[in-house]
Parts: C-alpha cells; structure tokens; sequence
C-alpha cells in the first residue's frame, strides 16, 4: 500500500510499504477513506518529539471501512464505517474502566513502554503514528491501518453522512472538547484560547457549547483569527496588542475564569522568554518552548483555572510557579480521553449543533501529503486544515 | 534468605518501604517488580502455576516441559543467541498466593525466583510482585552483554510483567512489530 512516511526533519515521502496484517484476536483492519494532518503533526515534521524512526508512518487522525477483523471482535464486521481515536486503549485496565483510556496502561508494547517510564515516571499509552515512545504503532496517512483493540475504540458512524463531518471525531473535536472541559467554565464565564489552529478552533467551538459567556481568541495569522470570530470569539492579534494588557482592560481587571493553552511546545512570537527558549531547543539544552503556558498562568484571573490541551513532551523552564501558587490556580491537561467523548460528540454532529467542516481549507490526494505537511507548516494563515483521501 | 513479602501498605508504625526490601537474591543478577493486575487473584495464579504459559509472556523462556509435580525443564535465551537448560524445582506453593521456584544442581544456569498474588484492600485489583535472581550465564562478560542485548534481568522483568498483565487484562500482547503489526517503509526494517 502507500502510505506517508517520516524520514527526518522537514523530511516526509509517499513510499509503498507493506500491508498491515491481523496480528491480534481485537485487530481490524481499516480501509482509509479520510485522514487528515494534525497540528501535532508538526511538532514530528520538525522533529521535535524524540524516538522517531526512519520509516515511520504518521498520521493519527483517520477514519474508514472495516475489511477485515480478528477472530476475538465481535463488535466490528467488514463493511461497516468507523472512525478511529487516536488514542489506543485495550477497555479494561484500571484507567480504561475509569475512563481514562489516554492513560491506558496496557496499549504501548513492553518494549516500547521503557521509555515513557524512565522519562515520565510511569509509560504513557500507545498512540497512532506518533513516535516510538507511543508505541510505535503505524499512522493512519496510508491507504489501511491496523487498529488493535478495535472492539472498544472505533465508533461506527450511519451512513448517508459524509466522512469530513465526523473524520474530526478521531482527534481535534473531542481534544477541543475536553480543553473546555477542562476550563471548567460555568455559565457567563470569559474563556481565552491561546492558538486558533484546529484545536484551538474546536475549544472555542465546545467553550460557546458549554456555556461561555464570552471567548476570546488569541492568535497572529488574519484567517485564523477570521475563523474564530466567525465562530463567535473575540479576537487579540498579539502582532497588534499587548495581550496581557488587552484581557485586563476586557474584564475591568479581573482576568479572565479560563485560559486554553492550544499551542503547546512550539510557540511563535518573538517575546524574550520565547527567544531564549527557541535557542535552547535548537542547541538541545531544552525540550519546549513553554511560552504560552506561562502566559496563560499570568493572564488568567485569581482562582481561575488554566486548561492544557497543547502538546509538550520534555521539560521546561522558568515556569511561574509563584503566580500559579499565589493566585490559587487548577492546571488541567492530558491527551484526550477520546473514546469518553465519542457518542455525545456525534450526537451533537447529528443533531446538527456544531459545524466541524469550516475549518477545512485544503483536500489532497494522499500522493500530495508532502506538500500538504510543508504549506500547512509554512503558510498557516491560509493552510487551516488538510484533509487527505488516500483511496 | 527470606521470603518475607515486600509491603507498600502503610502500617502505623513501620515506613511503607525501606531500603531493606530492595533486598538482594542469593545469585548475582535479581530483580523484584510489583504491578497491579485488573483481574482475580485465583486466575492470575492458576495461569501463573501452569509453567507451560510462561514462555507466552517471557521472552526468554523458550519453552517449558512438565518433568512431574514440581519440576519442569526450561529451555532459555541467553545473550547473542546462546541456549541454556534448567530444570526449575517449585519450592513453595500456596494457592491464590504465591509460588516459589529454583533451579536443580546440574542446570546451565543457577536461577530462583517467586511470584506472590495478594488482593489490594481498595479495590484497585490484585498486588503482583515478582522476584528473579540468577547468575548471568558468562560470568561478568555475560552480563554487559546481556545488559546490551536488553536481556539483563530488570529489563526483562519489567517487559515479561508488563506482558502478563497486558495478557490477563485483554487476553493479547500488544505489539508494534514490523512489518504485520506496523509496517514502515520498507528498506528502513
């Protein structure tokens, strides 16, 4: 089959590589209709996540048709349409059974799960296409994937609705989801996002669902900034204003309830915190570039609650743990607990409550993901979302 | 030495662990690990007794016959593709609890070990804790290139662990092998 493969930083390649097989009782095996380039993505493509290998498929946002299950499903059968979480979780370990399946504890192979144990203190769970220290399970950028454990992650989706309006469901709808969640916004509270990417949007998306009394959007890109205001945020371009400055003067002082931190490890901006760090990650003396994290902290009101959907991976410095102490904070982050989410989720694509599609600007044969990976990393203002049809 | 179980219980009076149950195994490679399993402690037992599973989990152990009651003949992995026999002896068991094993004199590799299954009091699922001692086959040479072929014991037992539980919870082992499990492409295996 063919399928995106990562060679290096800035490095990707359509390649044909071997089908993947039916290794265990609970694996199906997904005919991809629609996949798309992830946000996080990136941080790969630039090689900032460590324990990549050369080879290596990507891709952990991807949806399709079941053409073959092992023997131990009984849930799934050929022909049926799904859409995959990007988290693996095997549905029966302590944190599956208490809905935590980002933590499950039995999806990363043994061999893998090392890693994640020695830098995180206990190993993380698998992953599609995202690094070995997830597991080193091949992404869903290809023509099919195997899924293990598919009895418990795959929701089936009824036909007659097209896969853009539920293919998000694998990813950035619910991780937006439960970055509100995670706010824990009450009603009439004010919600500032860090980052109008897919995430981002879909945070502001789920924080006007939840009760919101206002969002505001930060962000420096016009057409993302046009997406959340069309999407009923306030917005701050941080090339034209002080954010800081600008929340203050928005809630007379207060700050706002909620900040969503939807940027993660490679922040823009050029001010000196996110200087010093940029030149830290480049010469290795450390991982992420926390900027926005520390922004969030110091913007957010006393007593507020800051929520960490953005990616981070290593360690970082200089973090404002005096404001966070001081001002009485709630920090709330994780890979999101997708499978939580999945019926209510599509219940409100249903029922017609969310439009997950605005976001989309680009669609791409999977042959053109190399060129989807570089516009998407290079010319964000226009490259908002690339969706990919592999067959 | 002593069979006395290690307790991260917290009893009035007594630190929930010391240094002192990071204790050292009669051989000169050992390693004790716990992990919490999701399932009855009967079962983990019983699939645990049966020596015949253990090459299911361990990737060392190649295979187990049944010689009679207690002993059993394992044939194991040594580092750069070597093979050792043992005939491993059970010394101690209590059902549901704990089983105790060591190899016999004559065995390629001097070796013992024991596994003890105990209910946790909250109900997060059954205590397993696993002790492994054994002489590197190939003395101080064998053992650096063990440790380099990630055959040194800690490893392995905490890989071997992670198995049984992954095993017992979901009835598979997970994997990302290429090129069935995960395929990469295909000059880079």
């Amino acid at each position: 089959m063919r399928a995106l493969t990562w060679h290096g930083k800035h490095n990707v390649q359509v390649d044909t590589v071997p089908d993947p097989q039916i290794v265990n009782p609970r694996d199906a095996i997904i005919k991809i209709t629609a996949t798309a380039i992830c946000g996080s993505d990136l941080h790969l493509y630039d090689s900032m996540i460590p324990g990549m290998s050369n080879g290596d498929i990507l891709g952990h946002e991807f949806m399709g048709e079941v053409v073959e299950v092992g023997r131990g499903n009984t849930s799934l059968k050929k022909g049926d349409r799904v859409v995959v979480p990007f988290v693996i979780a095997c549905g029966q370990c302590f944190f599956c059974e208490r809905s935590m399946p980002a933590a499950c504890d039995n999806s990363n192979p043994a061999d893998k799960a090392d890693a994640t144990e020695i830098a995180y203190g206990q190993s993380v769970a698998g992953l599609f296409g995202y690094s070995h220290l997830t597991g080193g399970f091949a992404g869903g950028q290809a023509e099919y994937a195997r899924v293990p454990y598919s009895d418990y992650g795959p929701i089936k989706i009824p036909d007659g609705i097209e896969d853009e309006k539920v293919l998000f469901l694998s990813d950035i709808y619910p991780t937006g989801w439960m970055a509100a969640e995670n706010a824990q916004i009450q009603p009439g509270d004010t919600v500032a996002v860090w980052g109008c990417g897919p995430v981002g949007l879909f945070a502001i998306k789920s924080a006007v669902l939840q009760g919101a009394g206002r969002v505001i959007a930060i962000d420096h890109h016009p057409n993302r900034l046009a997406l959340a205001k069309a999407n009923g945020a306030e917005v701050l371009n941080y090339h034209e204003v002080k954010v800081r400055e600008a929340l203050l003067e928005m809630t007379a002082g207060l700050g706002p309830d909620s900040c969503i931190d939807a940027v993660g490890m490679e922040s823009h901006g050029f001010s000196p915190d996110n200087v010093i760090d940029a030149i830290k990650q480049e010469t290795k003396l450390g991982t992420d570039r926390p900027h926005v994290l520390r922004e969030t902290i110091m913007a957010v009101r006393k007593g507020g609650t800051v929520s960490v959907p953005g990616v981070y991976g290593g360690v970082a410095d200089k973090w404002p743990v005096g404001a966070f102490m001081e001002k009485g904070l709630t920090l709330k982050t994780g890979q999101t607990h997708v499978q939580r989410y999945l019926p209510q989720l599509l219940q409100l694509v249903l029922d017609g409550k969310i439009d997950t599609t605005d976001l989309i600007s680009h669609r791409l044969p999977l042959e053109q993901a190399p060129e989807g990976y570089k516009n998407f990393k290079e010319n964000q203002n226009e490259w908002t979302k690339v969706v990919l049809r592999p067959h | 030495m002593s069979h006395s179980e290690v307790s991260t219980d917290a009893e009035v009076g007594a630190t929930a662990f010391t240094n002192s149950d990071q204790r050292e195994g009669e051989y000169e490679a050992s390693s004790l690990r716990a992990v919490m399993i999701n399932r009855p402690r009967q079962a983990l037992y019983a699939f645990w007794r049966d020596f015949r599973n253990l090459p299911t989990f361990m990737e060392n152990v190649k295979s187990v016959e049944i010689l009679d009651a207690d002993r059993s003949q394992w044939a194991i992995a040594g580092p750069a593709g070597a093979e050792f026999d043992l005939v491993s002896t059970i010394t101690e068991d209590i059902p549901g609890e704990r089983i105790a094993w060591s190899s016999s004199e004559g065995s390629d590799v001097d070796h013992e070990g024991w596994v003890a299954f105990k209910d946790n009091p909250f109900g997060r699922g059954t205590e397993v804790r696993v002790f492994i001692s054994y002489d590197p086959p190939g003395g101080v040479v064998g053992k650096i290139v063990a440790k380099v072929m990630q055959r040194e014991p800690r490893i392995q037992a905490r890989r071997e662990l992670r198995r049984f539980k992954q095993l017992m919870e979901t009835g598979e082992i997970s994997t990302s092998k290429a090129p069935d499990a995960a395929p990469r492409a295909s000059r880079h295996f």
